[in-house]
């Protein structure tokens, strides 16, 4: 029921680039220490320790050690991308990590490390060297999207999720515990073929031909599309590619797409073929759009929840009045259709005349 | 002050995880460096650092060594610290990244997140995609998602102003939260409407204004054998169909229709066919067929078709 979102060009970028990852002359500024002298270390350095508060910073460290413990030894650029950081930052974690002393009862340093020549090697880690546990927001983030993955028969991980899901709960233990009380049903797709033929020619680089039905102008249309992305947002899957009959990126919805069939022709997605920004909502305003408005009586209120609105404005008697933009006006004639008494499209004023012949002309086959 | 506090905190983890006995404060005061001078100021910034440990789940307990002992200690147990070990096969990895990039930017994302440089740590590096171009997403855009989801996992009563289909105004509702659940896209709370007496869903978009939290932690007991998801997905289902009807509807229209058809043949009328189809509720299916304006005529039952008639009326009016 949600309306019928086509991706429009110029659509933000979908993901900016990652913090950049600084030069690899940056480890050789900060002395790089053998045993004795520790106080000195780390001072004055004026990478900016980000945004990240003390304790982001402290959850940061103690990641840092087991992480490089783990691996016995690992390059500066690639600890620093794994943390999202900078090398001068790293740089300055590390610092900070080898200046712990304790003074009780004698004073000592429990962690030594080095990172000379763009390599990290902890030789000494005392207590730290094992993660912290998953607390119980993360068990159960993992534990949620896991379990709605194993849902997916497109995924076709079936055996890979169950078994990650059981080594997942077993790691994390009580903090799994509230997850089974979260859930994520995804559409109950009647087109599992539909999806299955998208991840094959998704994988091996097909062309696709879809006949995909379109709710809002109630019709069939014939298309070729080189596939970019299987989405699976807002509750329905979706196929994003790019459409050879609009020369344009597109989503189309799956349980709509009414025949489909992986063609033997290898897809060829524009350069510059931009994919859309799903995490700002699929509808895409652009300025072809129509602004229409519609009065809705209580009954009719499920518009303001259904489409996305530009204004909503309460009214006497549980009366509202909502402000949508579309690039679909036969979509807005069909829901007037459809609201009868229930709403009345207001503007734009031939639009609701439109509207007035469209019903006159179906009352005529009654008459 | 954020890096001395960074400093502190550090050490004063390493410290209470080394030690193998329980630590009394003045003995946490003399091992670790960045505490001020006067033991009261020490006091209050050392509970502090306690609760925010706390927060950060790492598990600081308090005990004696001995019994007799007159002053707690504190200590981390390094077993109740570190995440069990974890083995993960190159297709179980590829699914947790997978698994880790569902939530981005929704509510749970940092938690995602968080989780993965954990793992990350342990030595699991969760960065390949299984298969390309495959991007499964739950999205958090209702506010009352943040709370509930706290609620449940804290298992705290909760209230919130609620406004049910087709009202125009808010009414206080009382629940204690059992789950919540994603279905096509929208979120739903179940639980004890602790008002009505009764299991209630309500549609977290609906939700007006702040959810509060109207009990302490651990009040909500959730009855044995609860299913959260059935709940829901029987409070949301539509009956089956019990009605057929008969439809003319114009060649090459009423794609919407001819979709779920049971049978389709052509009308005695030519550019017409005769379509059969069946339904549940005869007001809402109205409202569909009228959509589709004069490209689909009913020609039985009566009552749809008075139905439809009387929609379109509506538009007129």
């Amino acid at each position: 029921m949600t309306a019928d979102a086509p991706a429009q060009s110029g659509a933000a970028k979908a993901s900016t680039a990652k913090a950049s990852i600084g030069t690899t002359s940056a480890a050789k500024s900060s002395p790089a220490k053998s045993g004795a002298g520790k106080s000195g270390a780390g001072k004055g350095s004026t990478a900016k320790a980000a945004t990240a508060t003390a304790t982001e910073r402290l959850q940061r460290l103690l990641a840092l050690v087991p992480y490089v413990v783990s691996r016995n030894v690992v390059g500066m650029a690639e600890t620093a991308a794994a943390f999202g950081i900078t090398e001068r930052e790293l740089v300055d974690d590390l610092n900070m990590l080898w200046c712990v002393e304790l003074r009780s009862p004698d004073p000592y340093c429990p962690i030594d490390l080095s990172y000379e020549g763009g390599e990290i090697v902890v030789s000494e880690a005392e207590a730290i060297d094992r993660p912290l546990r998953l607390g119980v927001d993360e068990a159960c983030a993992l534990l949620i999207a896991l379990r709605m993955l194993a849902e997916l028969p497109t995924i076709g991980a079936g055996s890979a999720l169950s078994r990650t899901i059981a080594k997942l709960e077993q790691a994390a233990g009580a903090a799994a515990g509230p997850s089974a009380q979260v859930a994520v049903q995804l559409d109950e797709v009647p087109a599992e073929s539909a999806a299955a033929h998208v991840a094959d020619a998704l994988t091996r680089g097909k062309r696709l031909h879809i006949s995909y039905y379109v709710p809002g102008r109630d019709e069939a249309t014939e298309r070729d599309v080189d596939p970019m992305r299987l989405l699976m947002v807002e509750g329905h899957s979706y196929l994003e590619g790019w459409c050879r009959r609009a020369e344009d990126v597109r989503l189309f919805r799956l349980d709509r797409i009414l025949a489909i069939e992986v063609l033997d022709v290898a897809k060829e997605v524009p350069a510059d073929a931009e994919q859309v920004d799903v995490d700002h909502g699929l509808f895409r305003p652009s300025p072809q759009d129509v602004h229409v408005v519609f009065e809705l009586a209580a009954a009719g209120r499920w518009v303001a929840e259904y489409y996305p609105t530009e204004q909503v404005t309460e009214l006497a008697d549980g009366r509202l009045r909502v402000r949508l933009r579309t690039p679909d006006t036969q979509w807005v004639r069909r829901l007037a259709l459809r609201l009868g008494e229930d709403g009345r499209l207001i503007s734009p004023p031939e639009l609701a005349e439109q509207v007035v012949a469209d019903a006159t002309s179906a009352l005529g086959h009654y008459a | 002050m954020s890096r001395r506090k960074t400093e502190r905190l550090l050490s004063l983890v390493v410290c209470l995880l080394s030690a193998r006995r329980y630590l009394t404060a003045s003995q946490i005061r003399e091992a670790v460096p960045g505490y001020p001078d006067s033991f009261e100021a020490f006091k209050r910034m050392f509970e502090r650092d306690k609760d925010e440990l706390r927060e950060l789940g790492i598990p600081l307990e308090t005990g004696t060594n001995a019994a007799g002992e007159e002053e707690a200690g504190y200590r981390i147990s390094r077993q109740a610290y570190e995440l069990p070990d974890i083995r993960l096969e190159p297709d179980e990895v590829a699914v947790l990244g997978l698994a880790a990039r569902v939530w981005r930017r929704a509510e749970l994302a940092g938690a995602a997140e968080g989780a993965l440089l954990k793992l990350r740590a342990a030595g699991i590096d969760a960065e390949d995609l299984s298969q390309p171009g495959i991007e499964p997403r739950v999205q958090t855009p209702e506010a009352a998602f943040g709370p509930l989801w706290e609620a449940v996992r804290d298992r705290r009563p909760v209230a919130f102003g609620y406004r049910g289909a087709g009202r125009s105004t808010a009414q206080r509702r009382n629940l204690q939260p059992w789950g919540v659940v994603n279905r096509r896209g929208r979120w739903y709370v179940v639980g004890q409407d602790t008002d009505r007496g009764a299991e209630r869903v309500f549609r977290l978009s609906r939700i007006d204004g702040a959810v509060s939290f109207t009990g302490p932690a651990g009040t909500v007991s959730v009855p044995p054998g609860t299913d959260v998801r059935a709940a829901v997905r029987d409070w949301d289902s539509e009956p089956s169909a019990p009605h057929s009807c008969q439809l003319r509807v114009r060649s090459g229209a009423g794609y919407g229709l001819r979709r779920h058809a049971l049978r389709s043949e052509p009308a005695d009328v030519p550019g017409w066919d005769l379509v059969e189809l069946t339904y549940s509720d005869t007001a809402w299916w109205s409202e569909h067929v009228a959509s589709f304006g004069a490209d689909v005529i009913v020609v039985e039952p009566t009552d749809l078709r008075d139905a439809v008639i009387g929609r379109l009326k509506g538009v007129l009016a």
